[in-house]
């Protein structure tokens, strides 16, 4: 992984004033709750990406994470009266405690075997969570109303408050994903990623190494999960744990470019716009169109361009 | 502990089911040397080396590297500690760069990639792989592969190096030219134990020769005394190879 160009800095600080400015444009709340799933979507695929682009560590349980942050805080603010922006460390640091938990028995897995270990780790979180009376089991939790405000992490009036939150973690992801790049942590994932006797050859603790991919991603994670819950102020285990979101993550992560940084970024911007705007107006017709042109676009993007759509611009930008 | 040989092994054995692999292996490495551990296939040259670097743990027996013994230690460990190893079948990350490779080996030392880089030049220009650097490791010939790969475990700073088999496949230039950099890695103060099938690159560099055969370890000495010893000639050689050195 490079460092920035002069060039890169400039058009992300140019992106950056456009997606600054945005809200004061646009005013339809839909736009806006696009543009919020959308960051948040590109969060979550920053977040896998540094396992699975990086570590080749491919996730299909990520939802797990997402969930146990969303779980953590509104339980301890219901309960507790723990101010949900204290609950998003502690629902952080519990993500990444399970990771680790889950993730040791797992050092030998490798490609496959890891998917289904990961799907396996989803369900069961998921279906735990379904039968948990103390969480409310399978009817969820309804988040209190608190005072609007930055310090209650809650907005009733108007989305623009939450957009530009999720703004500010999807940065603090990229952030996090470029200097893990650049690293020497980087450096380690690539070779566990291409091959543990690689690793271990190079005088790499393959074990620590792939707990700690799975510690940057799941604390990243659950913090969306955090943001989920404070956005709609409910949550369930079939609305914040379920596959189909997991594999969304890595389709979102794979269609953009795994392995690089802005990849996931890109990924989400083609489908969670495609995949909200689909559901809206054809979603009348059955749930089914949405997944159809999803399902076409992967495989575009797997045959002709298996690097992904950051894959494709670095090779028009190294020719050109 | 001046006085430990650089790499000692007693009585290392390794065996998978019934089928023993390494059956009570002993030798001794001293500093400085090149020795060459050579049989036929299936005699467990790999096997012994993945004992040693910790990829399998043999089942009974000790490994010492300068005194301290490392039988049970982690291959990460065992690198730390200072053996790099190869592999029979070339190993290097494929999407990354020459240099990105090397860079990957030198992190070991280095907590700054920066400095690391600056290492990993500095041991591609030992290897002769410098002006090769921003290729992706995929797009190298065999030769280059096996130099790439040499190189990563060089990058580890190792007072051990092992080679399986970095010879083989090679044509008769480029077999000059890893004999070359083989003698000036010793040169420059690495002791190395290579696995090589090649026997007029064997007879050439090395100090000492180690026979196995069906797990056994049959013979042990000089190059020239080998390659005459009738048990050896049988086990692996073969008469006519007899005949052309007589």
């Amino acid at each position: 992984m490079r460092k920035l160009t002069v060039k890169q800095i400039a058009y992300g600080v140019m992106a950056m004033v456009c997606l600054i400015c945005f809200p004061l444009a646009v005013s339809s709340t839909l736009v806006l709750h696009i543009m919020i799933l959308f960051f948040m979507f590109a969060m979550l695929g920053v977040a896998w990406n540094i396992m699975g682009g990086y570590a080749g560590m491919f996730s299909f349980g990520q939802v797990a994470f997402f969930g146990i942050g969303a779980y953590t805080s509104s339980f301890l603010l219901m309960a507790y009266h723990v101010n949900p922006w204290i609950g998003l460390v502690a629902g952080g640091v519990a993500a990444a405690l399970v990771g680790v938990g889950i993730g040791y028995p797992c050092s030998n897995l490798r490609g496959h075997y890891f998917a289904i270990a990961t799907i396996a780790f989803g369900e069961i979180v998921r279906t735990h969570f379904n039968n948990w009376k103390l969480v409310g089991a399978a009817e969820g939790l309804s988040l209190p109303m608190l005072d609007e405000g930055l310090g209650n992490f809650m907005f009733h009036s108007s989305k623009v408050p939450y957009y530009y939150i999720i703004l500010a973690f999807l940065l603090l992801s990229l952030t996090v994903s470029y200097l893990v790049s650049t690293s020497k942590t980087g450096y380690y994932f690539r070779a566990i990623k291409e091959s543990h006797d690689v690793a271990k050859v190079l005088g790499i603790n393959v074990v620590r190494y792939r707990l700690l991919a799975v510690m940057i991603s799941a604390f990243l994670t659950a913090m969306a999960g955090t943001f989920y819950a404070q956005y709609v102020l409910y949550i369930d285990p079939e609305s914040v744990m379920l596959l189909a979101v997991s594999v969304q993550i890595v389709l979102i992560s794979m269609l953009g470019g795994a392995g690089s940084v802005m990849g996931p970024v890109i990924g989400a911007g083609i489908l969670i716009p495609v995949s909200e705007l689909t559901r809206i107006w054809l979603g009348y017709r059955g749930t089914g169109i949405d997944m159809l042109i999803y399902g076409f676009l992967i495989t575009l993007i797997s045959v002709y361009q298996p690097k992904g759509v950051w894959g494709l611009f670095s090779r028009l930008g190294s020719r050109g | 502990m001046k006085n430990a040989a650089c790499l000692e092994l007693r009585g290392v054995t390794k065996h998978f089911g019934g089928l023993y692999a390494n059956d009570n292996i002993d030798f001794i490495v001293q500093e400085g040397e090149i020795v060459s551990i050579i049989g036929p296939n299936g005699a467990g040259k790999s096997t012994l080396f993945d004992c040693i670097t910790g990829f399998y743990p043999a089942n009974a027996g000790q490994v010492f590297f300068f005194g301290k013994e490392i039988t049970r230690l982690r291959a990460d460990a065992i690198c730390k500690m200072g053996i790099a190893r190869t592999f029979q079948v070339v190993q290097v990350i494929s999407d990354m760069t020459v240099l990105e490779n090397v860079t990957t080996g030198a992190l070991l030392r280095f907590v700054e990639v920066g400095r690391a880089k600056g290492k990993a030049e500095e041991v591609l220009a030992f290897t002769g792989l410098l002006s090769k650097k921003d290729f992706l490791g995929t797009e190298l010939t065999i030769a280059d592969k096996k130099r790439l790969e040499v190189s990563m475990a060089l990058a580890t700073q190792p007072k051990l190096l092992m080679l399986d088999e970095s010879m083989a496949g090679l044509t008769p230039v480029e077999l000059q030219a890893m004999m070359g950099l083989i003698k000036s890695i010793r040169a420059s103060g690495i002791t190395l134990v290579v696995v090589e099938h090649v026997m007029q690159a064997v007879m050439e560099i090395s100090d000492r020769v180690i026979v196995l055969s069906s797990g056994k370890k049959i013979m042990e000495g000089p190059p020239k005394d080998v390659v005459t010893n009738k048990e050896v000639i049988e086990a692996y050689l073969g008469k006519k190879y007899h005949a052309v050195t007589q």
